[in-house]
């Protein structure tokens, strides 16, 4: 199994993304915001970090990068795509997702080791975990407030797509506690907080974060 | 050549953390009686040619697309504004 990892300029969490990826047995691949082209492979990781320096909005403009034309399409192709911080908020921005992320309620960034709840395992990126779990990963972001209007986050719940919650005191402000969201399909996952730098002792507050990677091993679709 | 200003504004049911520290900002300066502050952001756009009815919705959809985020944010496509610097 071959998963990529995008670069945009300004991504900062690729490269443990990559780290990740090879952690779980699947081959690690670098794709460059510029190019329309997946390289063939069977799911794409959307790191972290300030794409395009964040100008306009997170995510606004990485969204229309020529490498997200590619995974638009694949994504709506049921490839398993995961949005990680300002992955999450290009999905967002390339409607991929509902609702949008915006700046933390009380103004700060915020950088700890976070517990969640994970809700729901019927994703391409979460069935490795089982419905109540608790994990501690890295959540670091400044603007990571998931908003959206009553109906959706009404429906997100009814429908079960509240990948997962954060427990404790409200880190920055996101309805309903929401820490990650899937669409209908369950192939496209994002997430604030960041799995990528929980899969190895030597360096996270846990290993908790390896079952995003290890679970989209069964989930691509074939090639 | 014609100017376009669009501004764009979070959506009154959205928080808005920025301007809840400018509003903080001034009352801690002393600037008393200002209950609310809200920051947008505003875009000059010099469009070539003549400003058509098609070229006002082209804008309207540059607007949707790219300048606000519709999901959180309004937009009003204002055309043969003057420019925005103080005068």
């Amino acid at each position: 199994m071959r998963i990529g990892v995008v670069t945009f300029p300004g991504s900062l969490d690729d490269v443990d993304a990559l780290r990740a990826v090879r952690w779980s047995g699947a081959e690690a691949v670098s794709l460059w915001h510029g190019d329309a082209d997946l390289r063939g492979v069977d799911a794409v990781v959307l790191p972290g970090g300030f794409s395009y320096g964040d100008y306009l909005r997170c995510g606004a403009i990485a969204r229309f990068a020529p490498v997200m034309t590619a995974v638009v399409a694949a994504a709506r192709d049921q490839m398993p795509v995961l949005g990680i911080c300002n992955g999450f908020q290009v999905l967002c921005e390339a409607h991929l997702l509902p609702g949008a992320l915006i700046r933390n309620s009380h103004r700060r960034f915020v950088c700890r080791d976070q517990r969640l709840r994970i809700e729901a395992t019927g994703t391409a990126w979460t069935s490795a975990y089982e419905v109540g779990d608790e994990i501690v990963i890295p959540l670091k972001n400044g603007e990571g407030a998931y908003v959206a209007d009553t109906g959706t986050l009404d429906r997100l719940e009814a429908d079960g797509r509240v990948v997962a919650r954060y427990l404790g005191a409200d880190p920055n402000g996101a309805a309903r506690a929401i820490a990650g969201i899937c669409n209908q399909r369950g192939n496209v996952v994002g997430l604030m907080p960041h799995p990528e730098h929980a899969v190895e002792e030597l360096c996270g507050p846990s290993t908790d974060g390896r079952g995003f990677f290890t679970s989209v091993l069964s989930a691509a679709v074939p090639a | 050549m014609a100017r376009v200003v669009v501004e764009v504004m979070l959506k009154p049911e959205i928080l808005d953390p920025q301007g809840k520290a400018v509003q903080g900002a001034l009352s801690r300066l002393g600037f008393a009686g200002i209950s609310d502050v809200r920051q947008g952001k505003r875009f000059e756009l010099e469009i070539d040619g003549e400003l058509t009815p098609e070229r006002i919705t082209q804008l309207h959809d540059v607007a949707a697309t790219l300048l606000a985020n519709p999901v959180i944010e309004d937009f009003a496509v204002r055309a043969g504004e003057a420019s925005g610097r103080a005068r």
